[in-house]
């Protein structure tokens, strides 16, 4: 069971990070968002959806030029002896730039849609605006990030084709559960793939259950 | 409405011409280290079969081998190693009697140009400034079971697999080693050749089994005839000449 444990326990790290990245940028762009007045901002927004509707290989391969040890960060990087490529953080950042806009998208909504009543109430009580945030504003529209981060973390357990080409194939340290199948797939060891396939649809389905009990009927809907 | 109906027929009648029409038109399954050889080979025989189209898929010769095995359309193939062909016989999905040698490579060290690691042997692998290696995943790639047959030989197996980067056929070891991502990497000889302006050859390495490449026609082929020809054109003094010209040697008798 090893060659499933191994990858199942990477690919739960990897997509946690991923998510924890994704929330605390998503949530900060999002909220920028909805409370931008300038004719960019949807522009903006669209270059952050990008990663949506781009093929993951065509991300990976921007992330392995940008990152890689002769692009223009990961040459930077490697004066502190700091590598992204076939790492397993390399992994977290192609896991989180791919699921980035779906925790920015869910936000985004969830803020609009926060009554501003609420906020200005707050204000004529004398809070301070980042109280009015904490304490209002997020709390109102903490479903929908819930929401928004469980859909990057569910996409992020699944993704490989970014994943494959900036943290490459390496048993033990950046092959996940995705990338795991695949190996297997072409080395033609069906009874290894036939493992793996079974541990990541269990992971799926638990996923769902544990989302379906967290998460309010409503903002479930917004999921499927 | 009547117009759209009459589109739509067309389209799908274009559909179907299209993919059942092209009677001589061959899928050749080779090898990745074949891939500027094999495309060059199949440019001449296009040019002296004129209406017979040779479609290459290129990968490592397991992933190959593995289609062949669950059905997919190829009519030729052409594996780096004779294992993958083997597997190939067993599985019965090789036409009896078809499969020739047609080639020899040789394994080959390389590290990124500006490199400054010049190893004496493969046991210089060991050492603590070589962080990683690229070579193929020895599950499915030949190229990695000729870097681990002769890491075995040299006894730093254990040692150098622990920095290895499994690469899904030997060009990504090769691209790998180019963008100077790994310290060095297994690649054939012939590879290596592809990039001199981006990888240098540092080491001749000898490998415990010598490489040979055999080619041969898949059993459930519905060009049969074609396949044959190709084969005997790879096999011919012409197709030998353009597989040198790339650097592969004539197979061992």
């Amino acid at each position: 069971m090893d060659q499933a444990w191994i990858p199942l326990l990477l690919s739960l790290k990897v997509a946690g990070w991923a998510t924890a990245i994704d929330v605390v940028l998503g949530v900060a762009v999002a909220f920028g968002l909805s409370r931008w007045r300038s004719s960019a901002r949807e522009l903006v927004d669209s270059l952050l959806t990008l990663p949506l509707v781009m093929p993951p290989t065509v991300l990976g391969y921007y992330l392995l030029v940008l990152l890689g040890r002769r692009g223009p960060i990961g040459a930077w990087l490697d004066k502190f002896d700091i590598r992204l490529v076939f790492t397993w953080q390399g992994a977290v950042i192609a896991s989180a730039v791919v699921a980035f806009p779906l925790v920015l998208k869910s936000a985004r909504t969830a803020f609009e849609t926060v009554d501003p009543q609420f906020e200005r109430a707050a204000r004529t009580l004398g809070i301070s605006e980042a109280a009015v945030f904490f304490r209002v504003t997020l709390p109102l529209a903490a479903r929908g990030i819930l929401a928004g981060a469980l859909l990057a973390f569910a996409r992020a357990l699944g993704e490989f084709g970014a994943t494959l080409m900036i943290a490459g194939n390496l048993p033990g340290r950046t092959q996940t559960l995705s990338v795991a199948v695949y190996a297997a797939v072409q080395a033609g060891d069906d009874s290894t793939a036939n493992i793996l396939v079974i541990v990541t649809s269990v992971t799926c389905v638990v996923i769902l259950l544990a989302a379906g009990r967290l998460l309010p009927q409503r903002s479930m809907a917004s999921v499927r | 409405m009547f117009n759209l109906k009459h589109s739509l027929i067309a389209a799908v009648l274009t559909f179907t011409l299209q993919t059942t029409a092209h009677a001589d038109e061959i899928v050749v399954s080779a090898a990745a280290s074949l891939t500027n050889a094999f495309k060059a080979i199949g440019d001449a025989y296009e040019k002296q079969h004129p209406g017979t189209k040779v479609l290459m898929n290129f990968g490592a010769s397991d992933v190959l081998m593995q289609q062949i095995v669950k059905g997919a359309p190829a009519d030729v193939f052409a594996s780096a190693d004779q294992k993958a062909m083997d597997k190939a016989v067993d599985e019965k999905v090789i036409a009896t009697g078809s499969r020739r040698d047609f080639a020899a490579n040789s394994l080959v060290l390389v590290v990124p140009k500006d490199s400054t690691f010049a190893p004496a042997s493969v046991k210089d692998l060991t050492a603590a400034s070589v962080k990683r290696v690229a070579y193929g995943d020895p599950a499915s790639v030949p190229v990695g079971r000729y870097t681990e047959g002769a890491l075995k030989q040299a006894g730093v197996w254990d040692a150098v697999s622990a920095k290895g980067v499994l690469a899904a056929n030997v060009r990504q070891s090769l691209d790998y080693v180019a963008r100077g991502e790994v310290d060095a990497g297994f690649v054939f000889s012939t590879d290596a050749a592809v990039m001199p302006d981006r990888v240098k050859v540092v080491l001749n390495v000898p490998t415990q089994t010598s490489i040979t490449y055999p080619i041969a026609q898949v059993a459930q082929s519905k060009h049969a005839a074609d396949a044959q020809q190709f084969i005997a054109y790879v096999l011919s003094p012409d197709g030998q000449k353009t597989l040198a010209q790339f650097g592969f040697k004539p197979p061992v008798k």
